[in-house]
């Protein structure tokens, strides 16, 4: 439910005077706190935005969670467990930094099982080898730290402080995926071939993660001017290629873009054309994996209904008893 | 040391164990992602990581005693069903959340006044494994016990499935205690715990629990054994065509 606060706000203009002391404290840098006021559209770019990261955190367990029980050793089965475990921990401290905006995990997990609310578009391609492993937590996870750390600074607290436990998860995360790449690339002509494969399927969705480019994205100037966002999506795009263009080097592997290219003039690489029809088609639900990853959380959600309403009724009947004997 | 110890039933004892652990925290593994919350997701995933932590430790112990060059790794991944020594019930299918509750309950009852006794092992190596699985057990049971009470005592539906998921086990737990001449002389020489012993107090435990939660033991069923000895059901093939599909397709690489 959302809050008395949301509701009654509806269509009102927002007072000048709140509105302006509100800007000049995210300009000082001070935090915003469940409890400050904010204007109604903060409130509701905050909700998009967090409910789409901790959506995000909970279908991203399905592409690696396919991989547990076929991880090729123990070490690495445990690696991966624990890591797909994260996500959905990251998935929880979300939910509940996004409920402290007047919203209940419960209408959030509604939208994005009726599809209402999207989640990042990476998670719906397939992981078909163990390579996909290596490449996810490298590339993937690679592309959520440079989308992530900057929101450590984040003008909402609870999102902020959030981002700053889940960073230091992701970094491990994306090591260990590096890690994976290593050992592949320096195995047989199989694993190479099998990490090479699982790069070029993996490069240009990782680039897309940070969406649209700057002249198409819709919400940016004023998440901007807020303190929502520090950087543009073409800004943290270049970071990432810049940061990962040495490490396919290192690895001996080669990125699928005959246009890339270092820039002495720029100090960055160039790179090829992003195909974005293929971006805008999978965020519509027409990527490879859109539905059988929206089912496999349908089916999660309806198969727990029965234990759900269990517990529920369990926990009446306690407090039923100790009402009783009180 | 008085008696020397039969090294050949240790390893094969240490193999049950691993194989044990293993295969349960291999199906557990398959509820990432699906579980009924998050809460309960997370709780899933973080007890399997335990039980195959478990297997990687008596895989090491069972390495350390043995003479070929075998790894932990290769013990896991390259062995056939015939050669896994887990009891049947550790094998069988994930199931609904019931089946998958109990299950656990059961084990987790074993588990943890195996490991109690097994601390006590003459086998130093093997004492302090269990005395450090013992820890990581105890809160499994904590938590599969509240599961079992809270699925029992709630609504029809949910103790429709629990008697069910219980006419389905029961008769895969005597196997858990079943022993051979092997172990018997490793019992007699407080190498391993007395399974005769620990079979009373797991019926006193699990039956005292059953009773509080108005559920029924089955009178009759085809009563489990061969783990041991390594006759399995036919879902431990599947479990291990999927777990050890890349060492088996691409054999000696490094991971």
């Amino acid at each position: 439910m959302y809050s008395q606060g949301l509701t009654d706000a509806k269509g009102q203009e927002e007072p000048a005077d709140l509105l302006a002391e509100f800007q000049a404290k995210i300009d000082r840098e001070e935090k915003i706190e469940p409890r400050d006021w904010m204007p109604m559209a903060y409130r509701k770019t905050l909700i998009r935005q967090m409910s789409q990261h901790a959506h995000s955190e909970i279908v991203g367990q399905l592409p690696e969670g396919n991989w547990i029980t076929r991880a090729p050793t123990l070490n690495r089965k445990m690696i991966l467990l624990a890591k797909v475990q994260d996500e959905a921990g990251h998935g929880l401290y979300i939910y509940s930094a996004t409920e402290t905006l007047g919203v209940s995990r419960d209408q959030l997990t509604d939208e994005l099982l009726t599809g209402k609310a999207k989640y990042s578009s990476i998670f719906n391609y397939p992981t078909p080898s163990w390579a996909d492993m290596g490449a996810i937590g490298w590339l993937v996870d690679g592309a959520a730290i440079m989308n992530q750390v900057p929101l450590c600074r984040c003008s909402y607290g609870p999102y902020a402080r959030s981002m700053v436990r889940i960073c230091k998860e992701e970094s491990f995360h994306q090591r260990q995926g590096y890690e994976i790449m290593t050992v592949l690339a320096r195995g047989t002509q199989a694993q190479k071939d099998m990490a090479q494969r699982a790069l070029n399927r993996t490069w240009w969705p990782s680039l897309m993660m940070f969406g649209p480019s700057d002249k198409n994205s819709t919400h940016s100037a004023q998440s901007m001017k807020w303190k929502i966002k520090r950087f543009s999506n073409d800004e943290l795009r270049q970071k990432f290629i810049d940061a990962t263009v040495p490490q396919a080097e290192h690895l001996g592997l080669t990125i699928p873009d005959p246009d890339l290219k270092w820039n002495e003039e720029t100090g960055h690489y160039d790179h090829g054309e992003i195909n974005w029809d293929e971006l805008f088609q999978v965020i519509k639900g027409n990527g490879p994996c859109n539905k059988e990853r929206l089912q496999a959380r349908i089916d999660a959600h309806e198969n727990g209904e029965w234990v759900r309403e269990a517990a529920q009724t369990y926990q009446q009947k306690q407090n039923n008893q100790h009402n009783e004997a009180a | 040391m008085a008696t020397q110890i039969n090294n050949k039933a240790l390893h094969t004892y240490l193999l049950r164990l691993a194989d044990s652990s293993l295969t349960m925290g291999q199906r557990l593994a398959e509820w990432c992602g699906h579980g009924p919350y998050l809460e309960e997701d997370v709780a899933l995933t973080n007890v399997s990581l335990d039980l195959i932590g478990h297997a990687q430790i008596f895989y090491q112990l069972a390495v350390a005693l043995s003479d070929d060059s075998q790894t932990a790794d290769d013990l896991a991944f390259l062995r056939d069903s015939h050669e896994y020594r887990n009891p049947i019930i550790t094998e069988l299918p994930k199931g609904d959340f019931a089946y998958t509750t109990l299950k656990q309950y059961f084990i987790d009852v074993f588990s943890v006044q195996l490991y109690q006794a097994l601390s006590k092992s003459s086998y130093e190596p093997l004492s302090l494994a269990a005395q450090k699985a013992l820890m990581e057990v105890k809160y499994h049971l904590k938590r599969s016990e509240a599961w079992v009470e809270r699925l029992s005592l709630s609504t029809d539906e949910a103790k429709v499935r629990m008697q069910k998921a219980l006419n389905d086990l029961w008769f895969y737990t005597p196997e858990l205690f079943e022993t051979d001449a092997a172990l018997n002389e490793l019992i007699e020489q407080g190498v391993i715990a007395d399974l005769l012993a620990l079979k009373t107090k797991w019926n006193e435990q699990v039956k005292t629990l059953l009773q509080r939660c108005q559920l029924e033991i089955p009178e009759s069923g085809w009563v489990a054994t061969g783990g041991l000895a390594g006759e399995h059901s036919e879902h431990l093939g599947y479990m291990l065509a999927e777990m050890q599909f890349l060492q088996r397709a691409y054999p000696g690489c490094e991971w």
